[in-house]
């Protein structure tokens, strides 16, 4: 999907990057934890968040991420939306929450960055 | 002739807002020196990760970058706690972030586990109460 149908899709308001809405994404990685997503997002993968501070574009921009999908309505302060453009990601903002906003666009044929976490069982809490 | 370079970046502990500001400035760097993207995406988050350690739980630290012909080194050395056991700070899932950390998106105990990945090769020495030394190497 390019960015332009994911932000019709989610009725998202594009608030940086409007001249990079060709951009082509095939995976997406959700998290509230930029530690995960460092660890598991993939290189032009799209990264749905819940938060807003300039961290996100700070991670987004060491992954290659194509762009940030904020969910829960939430509108990044300035700073962010200031780091984004100087950084050139793109960053959207839907009201749909997490579940939702990852649901439809998995079935719209977005798959996730890894489907399973490979190795020892001591990522999952017993 | 393949480009070369040595810089040096210091970071501050308890400095959240900053933290990626040194990652983002080497990434930039390798990107001009022309490293390719899988390593300099590797570089990065590596760096990242050990920048949000060293403000997360040391008084302060410095990156090392250094890039040769065929390598990225990156050589990390902090002044803090240390770390008491690195077998287990090594382990998926282990952490001792506090609140302020993980509300910032962190500690997930994810760090030292995604640097070791990042790298080709990784070494960690640690004293308590001195600080910690790393030492990633990321083949060009």
């Amino acid at each position: 999907m390019t960015l332009r149908e994911i932000a019709d899709l989610l009725d998202a308001r594009i608030l940086v990057g409007g001249d990079h809405l060709d951009i082509e994404v095939k995976t997406a990685f959700s998290a509230d934890l930029m530690s995960d997503v460092l660890a598991f997002a993939k290189p032009g993968s799209i990264m749905i968040t819940g938060l807003t501070n300039p961290q996100i574009v700070r991670i987004a921009s060491i992954v290659d991420n194509s762009a940030i999908l904020v969910v829960r309505g939430k509108i990044p302060p300035e700073e962010t939306l200031t780091l984004a453009e100087e950084l050139d990601i793109p960053v959207l903002s839907t009201r749909y929450i997490m579940f939702e906003t990852s649901g439809r666009l998995y079935a719209n044929g977005i798959v996730g960055c890894v489907r399973k976490i490979q190795g020892p069982e001591s990522v999952i809490p017993l | 002739m393949t480009q070369r370079c040595e810089c040096f970046f210091p970071v501050e502990g308890g400095r959240f807002e900053d933290a990626g500001k040194v990652s983002v400035e080497v990434k930039k760097m390798l990107k001009k020196i022309g490293i390719p993207d899988d390593a300099r995406r590797r570089a990065a988050i590596a760096t990242y990760e050990s920048e949000v350690n060293i403000i997360s739980y040391a008084i302060r630290g410095e990156v090392h970058l250094q890039v040769t012909r065929d390598h990225i080194l990156i050589d990390i050395q902090d002044a803090g706690p240390g770390i008491s056991n690195i077998e287990q700070a090594m382990e998926q899932g282990y952490s001792t972030a506090n609140d302020r950390i993980r509300e910032m998106g962190f500690g997930a105990g994810m760090g030292l586990f995604n640097i070791k990945n990042c790298s080709d090769t990784f070494e960690i020495s640690s004293e308590e109460d001195k600080g910690t030394h790393l030492k990633i190497l990321i083949n060009r």
